[in-house]
């Protein structure tokens, strides 16, 4: 049966992020590309982090979702020709990361020339922005720690980039 | 345009993110607040990540494969600056060490996102966007404790000129300096050491610390054509033991 990169598309939905369960690689955004010529499926992608440890992991679970689904003919390739940035995350990525309890990146350009955006991220409890940053580096490379004054609790943020 | 001066210059950026890398990763456990552990634990995975991506267009020149490059030469065929090698030190000097290099590393990233050379003007971009918490995290700290008390403050300002002759010493320029510059590929070492001291002292202008005249010291080179301190062949012999024992061993 010949599928379309659509429907690729569509079977990456199953294929999450190993260290946030609830999003998947394309709405975190790391899959730049997919084409299907034949039996030979390419796929694309980019890092969220260059460093970022899971990558090997992601693209082994593209390839068993793949195989699953009656593909093996199957080539990742892994580019920063467009590299990943935080807008990337879709909308329905955003709303997931909330729900796991972790605040969405602010959404924007000019992120480093407003220390701002960082010093008073929005609690993803209360929403409110009366936090501060206690640690650019958190758990894992994407994430940095907050404190909300008002919840009087830490939380950890995706991070901008 | 010749491949040996873009090799030269990759090796000695992917080297130097390697070297200081391995540095960050041993105050794992070690950080004097848990935070400052968690800081240098994930600086030091993503400098090791920026060293593997550099070896990668190494390899896609014609280079071995990142892990062979990485684990299997000695320290003389290692073209990072002697100022990355050097001993964590007290928490101070690493983190003097941390700011001067970072500073630097940035501006170079920057720079490079202008290259002729495509593969480096796109991971360029990405860097430095990473690079950004690194800087953003030097600058915090250098800021605090520089004005904090007598203590902390002469202690930062003795790492200071203890670490200004080896962190001049990043910037020895290559052989192939005037060959970068021309065809665009890096707008070469003078350059990045100009924006570097821009940068540096409207930090260290915002403490106590005291700059000296750098042109009163002596840099601190030879790392980039492989002669090192007696310190980098033992952080090699580590680095590399598991690779050694079992060259295909998944981790
Ligand atoms: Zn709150």
């Amino acid at each position: 049966m010949m599928r379309s990169s659509e429907d690729i598309y569509t079977l990456l939905e199953e294929v999450k992020d190993p260290e946030i369960p609830v999003l998947s690689l394309v709405d975190l955004g790391v899959i730049t590309n997919v084409s299907v010529e034949n039996n030979q499926v390419n796929i694309e992608m980019t890092p969220t982090f260059v460093g970022c440890p899971a990558l090997d992991m992601m693209k082994q679970d593209i390839k068993d979702v793949l195989a699953k689904n009656g593909m093996n003919h199957v080539s990742i390739s892994v580019s920063f020709k467009e590299p990943w940035t935080s807008d990337k995350i879709s909308e329905k990525g955003r709303k997931a990361l909330k729900q796991f309890g972790l605040a969405p990146p602010p959404v924007g350009k000019n992120l480093f020339s407003d220390i701002d955006v960082l010093e008073h991220a929005a609690c993803p409890r209360c929403g409110g922005s009366n936090t501060s940053l206690k640690n650019p580096f958190g758990p894992t490379l994407c994430r940095s720690i907050h404190y909300c004054e008002d919840c009087r609790e830490a939380f950890e943020q995706f991070k901008p980039l | 345009m010749n491949d040996l001066a873009i090799k030269e210059l990759l090796y000695k950026m992917a080297d130097d993110q390697l070297i200081l890398g391995h540095r960050n990763s041993e105050w794992t456990g070690f950080g004097p607040l848990l935070e400052e552990d968690i800081a240098f634990s994930s600086m030091a995975q993503d400098k090791v990540g920026q060293s593997y991506a550099l070896y990668t267009i190494l390899h896609s020149l014609g280079e071995q494969e990142p892990d062979t490059v990485a684990f299997t030469r000695n320290a003389e065929q290692f073209h990072n600056s002697i100022f990355t090698e050097l001993p964590n030190g007290e928490y101070d000097f690493s983190l003097i060490r941390h700011f001067l290099y970072d500073t630097a590393e940035i501006m170079r990233f920057d720079m490079l996102t202008e290259s002729s050379f495509q593969p480096l003007a796109e991971l360029a971009v990405k860097v430095r966007a990473e690079l950004r918490y690194h800087t953003l995290h030097a600058n915090t700290w250098v800021k605090q404790l520089g004005s904090a008390t007598e203590e902390s403050v002469a202690r930062l300002q003795k790492s200071l000129e203890h670490a200004l002759p080896y962190a001049l010493g990043m910037f020895e320029e290559s052989p192939y300096e005037k060959e970068l510059i021309e065809t665009g590929v890096f707008a070469g070492e003078k350059k990045l050491q100009e924006k570097w001291l821009v940068k540096i002292s409207a930090i260290i202008n915002e403490t106590r610390l005291q700059l000296p005249d750098l042109s009163t010291l002596q840099p601190v080179s030879g790392g980039r054509i492989g002669k090192h301190s007696e310190h980098l062949q033992p952080l090699l012999n580590e680095m590399s033991e598991v690779f050694r024992i079992d060259p295909t061993a998944e981790w």
